[in-house]
């Protein structure tokens, strides 16, 4: 593949034990829009009985089995896909234009990411692409509080979709939203439609933001403008908050920053995201990361030249808006050469 | 590539991704130079110092004379808590007042 080629994106459809993936991803495929796609399946156990209901529809699903994509199988996981990268160059198999990835209900989708970007052939070919997270309706309080990998997987989600709404009261799903709100408040909800009739837009979201407007940009960065207040009691460690950066920024130090906040803190910061104006450049660059993994960051090529706001967008574990604000401040007064921005949270 | 020890230029961390690959040859020098000297800063107070090394990796040294190389910034700071024995914590009151 040549340097020019686009980087085939990796899609995750993740979601608790139950949540409907599985069915999901059978809606996905007997759609025209996902017509060439490539599919992996990441199965706990002995036997794949996910990919026994996918079989009809998906003969050359490939089954990850005997372990969670997160954490036993990420070698598995980089074998498979060199593997579908062959056949597809041999020409084996049609030439896909993205590889969906349902992993197993008790993954935490996170360190799928920096599987694909630290691998030294993967990253040349492929790149991360949308993290869609299904919440089940009827048993989110349940999993929740038994499982916390149900809210790493809702952190980490670019787009959230909620299932079985029919099943539940109405107030219980109003319940539902407010506290998905508060725990990622950067995703962006997608209604029912999204499972029945999935269309393409289902995963057009990512890193990959050069030709977004503006407006875009914003519904990207998530329900900011119209912030849903959540008695902070029930969110239990996770923390979202918004830094507001006023002045250019400095890239080489904020870099510097964020390497070192990653390097100590980096399975502590569920996601990262922003629109950032640097030093010397009239085109804002867009950075997004998942836990350890910062995605290339990219210039937005369209952007009115009068706003220079920037934003980050946390989602972090046990760690808060004010420690993060007084790190990032100190850096920019006292190892930049430039101004430091003025830095606040929200 | 460096014809004696054959490291490739260049580098693939994030944070360098969006420099423009058309610019000029010393345009590309000069922010990795500001990208050292900010890093020596931050290195400072560990006593640990940090030069380019043919503009394809770095090389971290400490007091004692011990000498590391690292491919990129994300190698930084793993290597030099190994050679200063703690962590580094962007986010530890001691350590942000330790900053010049």
């Amino acid at each position: 593949m040549s340097e020019n080629t686009p980087l085939l994106p990796v899609h995750v459809i993740s979601g608790f034990l139950g949540a409907g993936k599985t069915t999901l991803l059978k809606s996905v495929l007997a759609s025209e829009a996902f017509g060439d796609s490539a599919v992996l399946i990441n199965e706990f156990g002995d036997v794949g009985l996910d990919d026994r209901l996918i079989g009809d529809i998906a003969e050359d699903a490939v089954l990850l089995s005997s372990g969670c994509v997160c954490c036993t199988i990420r070698g598995e996981l980089s074998e498979a896909l060199r593997r579908l990268l062959t056949r597809r160059q041999d020409g084996d198999i049609p030439p896909f234009k993205r590889i969906i990835l349902e992993t197993t209900g008790l993954a935490d989708p996170g360190p799928i990411a920096s599987t694909i970007t630290a691998d030294p052939v993967l990253r040349h070919h492929l790149r991360p692409g949308t993290n869609l997270t299904l919440v089940d309706a009827v048993n989110a309080v349940d999993s929740r509080a038994a499982h916390p990998v149900w809210e790493a997987q809702v952190a980490v989600a670019d787009k959230l979709v909620i299932s079985k709404t029919d099943l539940v009261e109405h107030h219980a799903l109003t319940q539902l939203e407010s506290l998905l709100d508060a725990l990622n408040p950067a995703a962006q909800r997608m209604g029912r439609e999204a499972l029945d009739q999935p269309s393409d837009s289902l995963f057009a979201s990512g890193p990959h933001l050069q030709r977004f407007t503006p407006g875009q940009v914003k519904d990207w960065l998530g329900p900011w403008r119209n912030p849903v207040r959540h008695d902070p009691d029930h969110l239990g460690n996770i923390r979202s908050f918004r830094l507001g950066l006023e002045g250019d920024v400095d890239w080489t130090c904020l870099g510097i920053w964020l390497s070192m906040l990653l390097n100590r803190h980096g399975s502590d910061i569920l996601r990262v995201k922003g629109v950032l104006h640097v030093h010397g450049d009239n085109r804002p660059v867009v950075l997004h990361g998942v836990q350890h993994t910062i995605h290339p960051p990219e210039h937005v090529e369209t952007w009115p030249a009068h706003d220079r706001h920037s934003e980050l967008i946390f989602i972090t574990r046990d760690i808060d808006a004010e420690r993060v604000t007084q790190s990032l401040t100190t850096f920019m007064e006292r190892i930049s050469d430039h101004p430091s921005p003025r830095i606040q949270h929200a | 590539m460096c014809g004696l020890c054959g490291a490739f230029g260049g580098e693939s961390h994030w944070s360098t991704t969006i420099e423009d690959p058309e610019q000029a040859h010393f345009a590309r020098r000069r922010a990795r130079a500001y990208r050292v000297t900010l890093i020596n800063r931050v290195l400072a107070p560990s006593r640990i110092t940090i030069e380019d090394f043919q503009a394809a990796s770095f090389v971290l040294a400490n007091a004692t004379g011990k000498r590391d190389i690292v491919q990129d910034l994300g190698g930084v700071w793993q290597q030099a808590e190994q050679m200063c024995g703690r962590q580094l914590d962007p986010l530890d009151a001691d350590f942000l007042a330790s900053l010049a």
